[in-house]
């Protein structure tokens, strides 16, 4: 079948460069978890609704889920496996950490970087404009109360 | 210091935060086939011939297998069985002559890529033949199969109703939602010839009792099944229930000589992982002008869907049992008839049967209130069980086990409940916002919970000679602390530091026997397991230090892993890794190694209970309900870790509001499903969430454990549909006519609309 013609893509992630193979209909994030190996972004639904398979392409949140490996040759590609700076934990998870802002941990990676990457284009958010941002995932164990109070402390932190 | 009461942070989270944990669909092994399942695409029919040959012929498809090719396979068994003769409703692990819900696993395929497999899959073609369909059993008369009827009853109801003053009767229901974890189903099995062993992973919940099913099916001894758990994404009861397609990976990896790997889609996931709730009950209350409830008639009917899954009828069971809640009505009948549909099977979900009869207890109880004049907490009051007839004998069983509310004082914790809510004031605050034109209203639902079930779980507890220790317990982890849990009470017996604490669970080769996760058991059971196997490590190791320390085992106490006489700690010492050097085979004339086991055993339940407070605004124009305020007090006897409990609270109170205003799993006519995606399959948002309060109350510990805990898993979800079901009858100011969950916005403004 003419759709399994492989092609060859070069990925910018974390800092990293990956060659990889792939069929042009291959999403990002199936091409970031069995073909680069980054397990830490999590597909909860695959069309976009819940947001676990959130990363940051070029700084902004996006589901990967809903692209496709082939679109991303050039953009810089961040995964929560780069959150973390060696062993001291990004404010953002120290932050879910102290505030047990996670369970089972499934959605976590995808509030991670949504958040990151929202922090970072806007360090001071208000209430509302956090609440509104937070409520492009999902997550089915906390109630979100614990991870608003985390993305809270996290800004507070990250502006220092 | 004590860690047992204190909110310690998680153990369990690092690889959880940086992307490093283990779900099952982060693993792989080399020369995987990927399993990709076709569905019915009908909710009836007769399953004609099976065309297989198209996929069959495509490169990189290894198998293609229908009915014909597992025929040895036996149905799935029933995990929890409470009547016999229903054996001919359990679900075969391929449709075999008929399809019966939309969804129903028809045909696998087993290939090297999983879009392959999916491409391979569009074009396995099964021949059906269509039946009319049951979609809704109650209105369906006769063509609706009845499996059995659950009944419990005590008192004399004819003396209760013969001359009752008032009889209330209702009509009440509550839709189909289900759990919906973020994580979806999934499996990785391999044989492994080097130990013979089929290995699988993905388990969850009830890892041992899946082991056993799962040997069982495929004709393997026990020993040749292992089970594993790995990170798991949320249970909340439907997951880590054995399916076919974890009998599929199975039975593939074992013919085929290959690992099978299995991730479940999403879309897969609301058609064929459990359902739940989905009740019909008319009740009938006799009712003094007091308010005083003199007995209560149930006739309940449950659409199952299609099949009785693993939890056969225990929803039905825990439903007629638990429904009579805090009141000590002195008569009392209730019958549930277990009805199957062509519509997804149902199994468990968090509070199964309590969420559904205490929306319909409590509002019945306010119609009451309604019908009579009186305040509805007064009619509760007067209708609880009071705290000198604890333990309370109901005179039924649940679950298998006699009905005894463990300890509690009922009126008492209504005091606490109100005063926090100020409830005069809050009252009076709402009816001055109705009259200046708000549809605000408040809602309020009593409930008991039952957690800790039996009748056993163990726990292996050994210090290594760095003086790491190690806990092993049977129960499984979906998510909700466990590790720390156990570590807590670990590390408070023992004498060391949390730091030094590492749980394992869920593995089958670990521990010869297990329950696992389900029915807020965990730390009632595990817990306790935990605190009897470290106290005799502690106690081997006061021994052995004795020796070395020339000391009485007695006089001797132990900090942070050190060992010294009591009083004198800067005295001579010994470290736990020493002692458990000097505990070598060889060195010891006792049993080596500085290790014990623990194994707690519970004929009874331990029963918390609380009250959910809600506080809604209703947009008649939209239908909206906004929920201003939550308010969960709860009694748990003595919480081990508070955060870990509100966490526990908050996130169930979430799911209670996703089934009260959102969730519904909705079929046309035909019996196809409405909402098979998130699009459609509403849950909350951080934008439908209110921050839930929570006052916590350790007032009445249980007798029944070494603990004093009673679970805390369920209770937040238990009455937040009561609550919120109450609230909107109130804001619209007519008591009588909510009568269904979900309050969807095309319902609310139904009610609106018809409001006097």
């Amino acid at each position: 079948m003419s759709e399994r013609t492989k092609v060859e893509v070069t990925l910018a992630v974390n800092g990293r460069s990956y060659r990889v193979r792939v069929e042009p209909r291959r999403t990002l994030a199936d091409t970031l978890r069995d073909d680069c190996g980054l397990t830490g972004t999590h597909l909860g639904c695959e069309h976009g609704v819940c947001g676990a398979c959130t990363i940051l392409a070029d700084g902004q949140p996006v589901r990967a889920c809903l692209m496709f490996a082939v679109q991303c040759e050039g953009m810089e590609l961040r995964t929560v496996e780069d959150l973390a700076d060696g062993d001291r934990l990004h404010p953002i998870q120290q932050a879910f950490w102290e505030n047990h802002g996670l369970q089972c941990g499934f959605c976590t990676p995808g509030f991670l970087m949504l958040s990151a990457g929202y922090l970072e284009q806007n360090p001071d958010p208000d209430e509302d404009e956090l609440r509104a941002v937070l409520s492009s995932n999902l997550c089915r164990c906390t109630g979100y109360q614990n991870i608003l109070k985390s993305v809270r402390q996290a800004a507070e932190v990250m502006r220092g | 210091m004590s860690y047992v009461g204190s909110s310690v942070k998680r153990i369990e989270d690092r690889p959880l935060l940086t992307g490093r944990a283990r779900f099952v669909a982060d693993l792989s092994l080399p020369y995987q086939l990927h399993m990709r399942v076709v569905r019915s695409p009908v909710a009836h029919g007769r399953l004609l011939e099976i065309d297989t040959s198209e996929a069959r012929a495509m490169d990189g498809v290894e198998a293609v297998w229908t009915r014909d090719d597992v025929r040895e396979v036996p149905p799935i068994d029933y995990r929890m069985a409470w009547v016999e003769g229903l054996e001919r409703f359990r679900q075969p692990v391929l449709a075999a002559d008929h399809v019966r819900y939309v969804g129903e696993p028809v045909a696998i395929v087993l290939a090297t890529d999983s879009y392959l497999a999916e491409d391979a899959a569009e074009l396995v073609f099964a021949g059906i033949e269509e039946l009319d369909p049951v979609v809704d059993p109650l209105a369906a008369g006769p063509e609706a199969i009845e499996t059995t009827v659950v009944e419990k009853a005590y008192g004399d109801l004819e003396e209760a109703f013969g001359d009752a003053p008032v009889v209330v009767e209702m009509e009440l229901a509550v839709g189909r939602h289900s759990g919906v974890p973020m994580e979806t189903r999934g499996a990785l099995a391999h044989y492994d010839p080097m130990r013979s062993v089929l290995e699988m992973f993905g388990a969850a919940k009830v890892p041992h009792h899946n082991r056993a099913a799962i040997a069982s099916m495929l004709g393997l001894p026990l020993g040749a099944v292992v089970l594993r758990e790995g990170h798991v994404g949320g249970g909340f009861g439907i997951r880590g229930e054995l399916y076919p397609e974890d009998v599929l990976v199975c039975l593939a990896a074992l013919r085929l000589g290959r690992p099978i790997r299995w991730v479940e889609d999403r879309r897969e996931h609301m058609l064929a992982a459990n359902h739940s709730r989905d009740q019909v009950h008319r009740i009938r209350a006799a009712v003094e002008a007091d308010g005083w409830i003199r007995g209560v008639i149930d006739e309940f009917w449950v659409d199952q869907g299609a099949y009785l899954r693993t939890h056969q009828v225990t929803v039905t069971e825990l439903t007629t049992s638990m429904l009579p809640g805090p009141y000590a009505w002195p008569a009392y009948r209730s019958r549930g008839h277990v009805m199957l549909s062509n519509k997804t099977p149902c199994g468990t979900y968090r509070a199964p049967g309590r969420y559904e009869s205490t929306f319909v207890r409590e509002r019945l109880i306010e119609v009451i209130a309604h019908r009579l004049g009186l305040d509805s907490s007064e009619v509760r009051r007067r209708n609880l069980v009071p705290p000198e007839r604890m333990p309370y004998e109901r005179g039924i069983a649940a679950l298998g086990t006699e009905l005894t509310y463990d300890s509690g004082d009922y009126p008492g914790f209504l005091d606490r409940t109100l005063e926090y809510l100020d409830y005069e004031q809050l009252t009076t605050d709402l009816a001055r916002r109705r009259v200046d034109g708000e549809l605000v209203g408040l809602g309020m639902g009593f409930f008991v919970e039952k957690s800790g079930l039996g009748p056993f779980d163990g726990v292996r507890v050994t210090v290594d000679e760095a003086g790491e220790v190690l806990v092993i317990t049977g129960v499984a982890s979906i998510g909700q602390g466990v590790e720390t849990v156990l570590a807590q009470v670990c590390a408070d017996e023992l004498g060391v530091g949390i730091d030094s604490v590492r749980v394992r669970h869920g593995q089958t080769d670990d521990l010869a026997y297990g329950m696992g996760a389900f029915a807020s058991r965990v730390t009632v059971m595990s817990g306790s397991a935990t605190l009897i196997a470290a106290r005799r490590v502690r106690r081997k190791a006061l021994e052995a230090a004795a020796a070395a320390l020339e000391a009485d085992p007695d006089d001797l106490t132990i900090e942070r892993g050190r060992v010294f006489v009591r009083g004198s700690p800067a005295g001579p010492a010994i470290m736990l890794g020493e002692v458990a050097r000097r505990l070598r085979p060889g060195l010891t004339s006792g049993e080596p190694g500085l290790a014990a086991e623990g194994w707690f055993e519970a004929h009874h339940m331990a029963y918390p209970y609380g009250i959910h407070a809600a506080i809604v605004r209703v947009d008649p124009d939209s239908g909206r309900v906004e929920v201003e305020r939550l308010v969960v007090a709860y009694e748990v006897g003595k919480a081990v870790n508070p955060e870990l409990v509100n966490g526990q609270i908050a996130g169930g109170a979430a799911q209670g509001i996703g089934g009260a205003l959102l969730e519904d799993f909705a079929y046309d006519e035909s019996g196809q499903p409405l909402a098979a995606t998130f699009m459609d399959y509403l849950m909350p948002t951080i934008a439908e969430m209110p921050d839930v309060e929570v006052l916590l109350l350790e007032e009445a510990p249980s007798p029944l454990n070494p603990l004093g805990v009673k679970g805390a898993g369920e209770g937040g979800i238990t009455a937040v549909g009561a609550a919120i079901a109450n609230a909107v009858a109130d804001a619209l100011g007519c008591p009588e006519k909510v009568t269904r969950l979900p309050l969807g916005p095309e319902r609310v403004r139904r009610i609106a609309a018809g409001r006097a």
